[in-house]
């Protein structure tokens, strides 16, 4: 049989063996791609949108001011003028809660940068240079961590704070609060910088400063982005427990947990005031603690079971 | 063993050292002294009252004379309570602080084992439910809100309890306190102990054991909780920290004269002396117990060696 060479064709496919179909994606994203699908974490995060927005848009349509007094009106029950009741100068209570809450979510989100900053930082350099160096700054921070954070907080509030202004209590609850971060990222990196592509940068030349910050702490970002998650609502439960004892936040001004102080004193008579802050900070500690349920099971998918 | 206790007992005081050093420096740095208060005082009455608790003296004298009576376990006096020295508001209240302490320990610990393993057992079903909603509340409510609404409902209310008082230790009145301040910690141990019995439930020798046709309370009890103990062993440290800290607030809200509250009165006060010591007193018994709780460790699992400490 003769066959025609026009029948054939060279078997050169279109599409080079190198070519990816699909856009690649990052880690972040393929994060936030299993993040969408968990329920319990999407309920948290609409939770703190939601109530970031209630805190900071709120305060524009209501017609009340947190610091304004209305003697006439004090310890209103909740209705259509006031949803929350008023206090005891006649404050509305809602206005006061909003406020609060962007004094609380304010010192939740600024003490744990802090902390973020101070805990990458120190936790990086230990587990990236690792031998005695790390021996060293891990032992000082046994030392630090074998004493309960509050007692750090109540000295530092007792020397430094005198009047409790809102910055001073973000600097404190930031600085007493890192060396759990620090922990977990010089982990990551101890780990992280024997993988074989930390060696292949070093290789190429790559500089530390490089390595860190394109290589190690990108790839330990999970567990950084968890701990932080979970470490917000423990600086707003934290900064409540200072208002508790009188060292917080000062009136007129006021946080979720100053509120909460407040309302406490006369609970028989109007327990309102203590009801609604109280759960306010129990609505953001919970939708907190499922996004950090959520992010944790997203970051590391072969945790899940 | 022995290498390794004196090893540990070294940095403990090494740890104590450097908090009080700390605390020294820190009460030192305050602006204005311990006897500043909004009432000025006479300029001799001053001069008498810094001369009788050696406040005039130069700092690195203060600081050595409070690091020796330290060694000898004298906290020195309070600058509040006339007369009365910080070892005799110790004395006076470490009982009452250690009680409710005990009882909220036993507690916590009992009725998070319980719920946890219940959880567990039954998990997605209705004591599942149960347990997770008790340790979602005790997880997301601050401690003194608890305490003042079990003090207003429980107490006040319904009339169950005394809401307020110690009454020389009656066992009444040490229920709210107890359960107020065991509910944070219940919450983390039924947490832990449903992660972790879930865990050991599906591994193999539970299987094993079941199709031997062990009876179930031998599974559950020698088998599966046993190993399940392990997670909440090693939150101990951090659960008696809680539960120290946690009796500030706890004390405070239900009037109970222990060292928290002395503790608590003593910021507001601003009596340095007072804090120091208590602070002290509170980093000992921390150091202490976390000591305890590492030899603990080998106790229940023997495959973890204390002489080992590299890379911890």
């Amino acid at each position: 049989m003769k066959l025609a060479q026009d029948l054939f064709e060279p078997a050169i496919s279109q599409i080079s063996a190198e070519h990816i179909n699909r856009p690649s994606t990052t880690m972040l994203q393929d994060a936030w791609r299993r993040f969408k699908l968990n329920k319990l974490a999407m309920t948290g995060l609409i939770t703190l949108v939601a109530l970031i927005i209630f805190a900071f848009a709120g305060p524009a349509f209501i017609d009340y001011n947190f610091k304004t007094n209305d003697l006439m009106n004090t310890y209103l029950t909740p209705s259509w003028i006031h949803p929350f009741g008023t206090d005891a100068l006649g404050r509305d209570t809602m206005a006061r809660i909003m406020y609060g809450g962007r004094v609380s979510l304010a010192i939740g989100f600024v003490s744990v940068l802090i902390n973020l900053s101070i805990g990458v930082f120190y936790g990086g350099i230990s587990g990236y240079f690792g031998g005695r160096v790390d021996n060293i700054m891990m032992r000082i921070v046994d030392i630090i961590y074998s004493v309960p954070d509050l007692l750090y907080v109540i000295l530092l509030m007792v020397v430094i704070g005198g009047k409790g202004g809102l910055l001073i209590i973000m600097i404190v609850l930031g600085i007493v609060n890192w060396m759990g971060m620090a922990r977990i990222v010089r982990g990551q990196i101890l780990a992280l910088r024997e993988q074989e592509y930390v060696l292949a940068a070093r290789t190429l030349g790559a500089s530390t400063a490089r390595l860190m910050l394109k290589h190690l702490i990108p790839n330990a970002l999970g567990p950084i982005i968890i701990t932080a998650a979970l470490a917000i609502p423990m600086a707003i439960f934290m900064e409540a427990f200072l208002s508790f004892i009188g060292i917080g936040i000062q009136p007129p001004f006021a946080s979720w947990g100053s509120l909460a102080a407040e309302g406490r004193l006369n609970i028989p008579s109007y327990p309102y005031a203590l009801f609604f802050p109280a759960a306010a900070i129990a609505i953001t500690m919970l939708a907190f603690n499922f996004v950090a349920d959520g992010l944790r099971d997203a970051f590391d998918p072969k945790m899940r079971k | 063993m022995a290498k390794f206790l004196l090893k540990r007992i070294a940095s403990a005081l090494l740890v104590l050292w450097i908090v009080v050093s700390l605390t020294f420096v820190l009460m030192h740095s305050i602006p204005g002294g311990p006897f500043s208060r909004e009432k000025q005082v006479p300029p001799a009455v001053l001069k008498n009252l810094e001369e009788r608790y050696h406040t005039n003296d130069p700092l690195s004298k203060q600081y050595i004379d409070y690091m020796v009576n330290v060694a000898q376990l004298d906290l020195g006096p309070t600058f509040r309570y006339e007369g009365r020295s910080v070892n005799d508001l110790i004395k006076a209240g470490l009982p009452k602080t250690a009680t409710i302490g005990f009882l909220a320990a036993v507690f916590a610990l009992g009725g998070g084992l319980i719920l946890g393993s219940i959880a567990a057992l039954w998990q997605n079903k209705t004591p599942d439910a149960v347990a997770t909603f008790v340790a979602t509340i005790g997880i997301s409510v601050p401690s003194f809100v608890m305490a003042t609404f079990l003090q207003y409902y429980l107490g006040y209310k319904l009339g169950l309890f005394p809401p307020v008082g110690w009454n020389d230790g009656a066992w009444r009145n040490l229920v709210l306190p107890s359960l107020a301040l065991g509910a944070y910690p219940i919450a983390q141990i039924t947490r832990l102990m449903r992660a972790s019995m879930l865990d050991v439930l599906s591994q193999d020798y539970i299987r094993t054991a079941k199709s031997k046709g062990l009876p179930g309370y031998v599974i559950i009890g020698r088998h599966a909780m046993r190993n399940a103990l392990l997670p909440v062993i090693t939150y101990l440290g951090p659960f008696f920290a809680y539960i120290l800290t946690g009796n500030f607030v706890v004390e405070y809200v239900f009037g109970i004269p222990g060292i928290g509250q002395f503790f608590v009165t003593s910021i507001t006060n601003r009596d340095y002396s007072t804090i120091m010591g208590m602070t002290l007193l509170f980093c000992s018994l921390l150091v202490v117990f976390n000591l305890l709780v590492d030899i603990a460790y080998t106790f229940v699992d023997p495959r973890i060696k204390l002489t080992d400490q590299k890379g911890a």
